[in-house]
């Protein structure tokens, strides 16, 4: 399939079809040689973000959603030669407001990180230096972008500190990661990501490590600070829930491989894939009446290196059948099923709504 | 009611059917300084715990970390010994027992680990792993231990062939089942699990959580779990009780905690919950609570929540509010609580 025809296929939420996406991931590769052999952590994934809008990106572990990040971010090691250290090899292009990032050198890279695009990690004690105070690791990063002084610096750093909510902000930042708690560090590797008013953000897992309580209040931040500076904002997560919280459109991530795009609505309203059905299945209800049993998925994640021929679902698929084979043959593309909202499955249309409507959602 | 009645009567009534009884359980954890090692503090993990788990139901002790919750588990399983307090399981008084005379215990009940990885011993097989319990209590089950464990391999939805394997060639949701298998294989009455499905990923999860049911159907179990997922617990807990800084402050069955919750912090937990339905974006109303949770070396003197709740008033920082039944089978301990139409407890 040729990029262009990939591109086509990315569809943006209606309105905006012709500007250029602010982000653009074209047939994204990123795979790993090891001794057992080559893990195609993510393989041919495409998807676009506007300006100001939030994607989702869903998926369990070692669907490929962290390695996409690392991959816009340029943090993956590349290989140095083919034969000394082994790394990431990566293919496809990335397109950051029109600049192609894949091609670039890695000095180029690190002068967009931070001002341009920034990220927020899961685990805020390993993200950090514990020998440096936050203070000090905030004003690092501002004054690489920024010519002022260590006192301008250091004011921008309370500044951001405060805005993030932290309390006594002009004590807090001559404090060490260690003396903050874990929502309090989170809140702080935010300042951190948000200090140069970075125009991409991306959040993988941003609130996985942290109690619901506060959970909730990074989620109110990040939405805030979203709007105040009209970032673009990629949220990774498994949460379902997270995702419907904050996100616009999402992105549903098996084995490396997009199953589902849509707006938030449509893939919590209609959803198209069966692996999205299971996810919703799978997750205890908090809002509705409670479910005798869970809507499990049948089986474990496949192998990166041994993925699945065909569609990389149908070991798990409970509706394998209904595709006279070609599940296990065929790898489905994302094909439209309304406008906005793509599904790479090879069940018909009509098949698809009688199983959402009759078997799935009396079950939620 | 006073506050010295700490159990209900109904509950005392019901004596017999309760499987553990929990009163007053401290667990203090000393802090020592200087030279001479000498207590300057304590981590007031478990303050003052009252209880009672019936057989065959399913208790959930909720809360956010550093609640006391994996404390009170390794409490009741007598991994630590309390401080203060008294538990009961099945009439016996274990609160101080030594090791040797725990052991024979060990039987009836066991415990789930949170972490499938460093729960199993790497360097054993599945089959020695799941048979340990017979070896270590000198059981010798009926047709051979290879039989059995294949049998609680079976059980649990694993291959019995996978007898020989060792745990890293399983899976984390895999894992867990092989760990499920060996507490079981002594046919407990109690299982005690901490956070038994939070370290998996959704799909695997939901397959746990659908396994612990069955199995509880199957061999009569009486389940404690103790969770931070509050969809989790309400999806499998028959009475649930919410943990804030070592005290339980909310006792009830699992429909009427969801339903009509009544301590603020309660409230506030579950309105922070993100529910996986775009349509109810707009329209939550949304507690956000301010700030972290105090530390439990010095918590907030009267009620642990004061600090952070949107009700306080002088009462609630002069004095502690007990847990009572406020409503038949739903306890509270709170001066102002929700979903009450006296809004302030004045018989006390």
């Amino acid at each position: 399939m040729t990029t262009s025809a990939l591109r086509d296929l990315v569809t943006r939420h209606p309105g905006q079809a012709d500007e250029q996406p602010f982000l653009e991931v074209v047939d994204l590769r990123v795979h790993f040689p090891t001794d057992d052999g080559l893990v195609k952590s993510v393989d041919g994934l495409s998807f676009a973000l506007d300006r100001g809008r939030t994607l989702g990106i869903v998926g369990e572990s070692g669907s490929g959603k962290s390695v996409t990040s690392l991959a816009i971010m340029g943090l993956h090691t590349r290989p140095a030669s083919e034969q000394t250290r082994p790394g990431a090899q990566l293919s496809g292009e990335i397109y950051l407001d029109g600049d192609e990032l894949l091609g670039k050198t890695p000095e180029y890279v690190r002068g967009l990180r931070g001002k341009r695009m920034a990220m927020i990690f899961q685990d805020p004690l390993s993200a950090m230096n514990p020998y440096y105070s936050v203070g000090h690791q905030i004003i690092e990063a501002y004054r690489i972008h920024n010519p002022v002084n260590k006192k301008v610096a250091r004011k921008h750093a309370i500044d951001m500190l405060g805005r993030v909510g932290i309390p006594e902000p002009s004590r807090r930042v001559d404090a060490y990661p260690h003396q903050f708690s874990g929502g309090m560090r989170q809140r702080a590797m935010i300042a951190m990501a948000l200090s140069c008013d970075p125009d991409l953000l991306i959040a993988d897992e941003p609130t996985t490590a942290l109690d619901v309580t506060v959970q909730a209040q990074i989620l109110d931040l990040i939405r805030d600070l979203q709007s105040e500076f009209n970032s673009s904002v990629v949220l990774i997560t498994h949460d379902l829930g997270v995702v419907a919280e904050l996100a616009d459109d999402v992105l549903v991530m098996y084995a490396g491989r997009a199953v589902e795009y849509g707006s938030a609505d449509q893939l919590f309203n209609r959803p198209a894939h069966p692996y999205t059905w299971g996810l919703l299945g799978s997750m205890p209800r908090f809002d509705t009446p409670r479910s005798e049993r869970l809507l499990a998925i049948r089986g474990t994640p496949p192998s990166l290196i041994n993925v699945p021929p065909g569609c990389p679902f149908h070991p798990r698929c409970e509706y394998v059948t209904r595709n006279e084979g070609r599940s296990e043959e065929v790898r489905p593309e994302l094909t439209p099923v309304e406008p906005g909202h793509t599904v790479a499955c090879h069940l018909s249309q009509t098949d698809r709504e009688e199983i959402w409507e009759q078997e799935i959602v009396p079950k939620l | 009611m006073t506050a010295s009645a700490q159990r209900p009567a109904a509950e005392a009534a019901e004596q017999d059917s309760d499987l553990i009884i929990v009163d007053g359980l401290i667990k203090h954890f000393p802090i020592r300084a200087g030279i001479l090692r000498r207590q300057v503090g304590a981590v007031q993990a478990v303050d003052g715990l009252n209880f009672a788990v019936k057989r065959g139901e399913t208790f959930s002790i909720v809360g956010e970390s550093g609640c006391g919750k994996s404390t009170t588990a390794r409490l009741l399983t007598r991994l630590l010994e309390p401080t203060a307090g008294k538990i009961t399981l099945e009439g016996r008084d274990i609160t101080h027992l030594k090791d040797a005379q725990l052991r024979p215990l060990r039987r009836d009940m066991q415990m789930i680990f949170q972490d499938p990885y460093s729960s199993l011993n790497p360097r054993h097989t599945v089959g020695k792993i799941v048979g340990a319990p017979f070896r270590l209590q000198g059981v010798t089950p009926p047709g051979g231990v290879k039989k059995a464990v294949q049998e609680l391999l079976a059980d649990v939805g694993l291959n019995p062939e996978h007898y020989n394997r060792y745990p890293h060639e399983f899976s984390g949701g895999q894992r867990q089942r092989i760990g499920i298998a060996r507490t079981l294989a002594l046919r407990p009455r109690l299982i005690v699990a901490d956070e038994p499905v939070s370290a998996l990923d959704v799909s695997i999860q939901a397959q746990i959580l659908n396994l612990l049911e069955d199995l509880q159907e199957e061999f009569d179990l009486t389940y404690v779990i103790i969770a931070h997922d509050l969809s989790v617990v309400r999806h499998v807990s028959d009475r649930v009780a919410v943990m804030y800084l070592g005290k339980i402050v909310e006792l009830a069955d699992a429909e009427a905690l969801y339903g009509t919750p009544m301590h603020p912090y309660t409230v506030a937990l579950m309105s922070a919950v993100p529910v996986p339905d775009t349509r109810r974006r707009e329209q939550r109303g949304r507690i956000l609570l301010s700030g972290d949770v105090p530390s439990p070396i010095s918590p907030p003197p009267a009620c642990r929540f004061h600090t952070r709740c949107w009700k306080a008033q002088e009462i609630c920082r002069t004095e502690e509010p007990p847990l009572v039944e406020l409503v038949t089978r739903h306890q509270v301990a709170c001066h102002f609580p929700e979903n009450f139409p006296d809004k302030a407890v004045d018989e006390r």
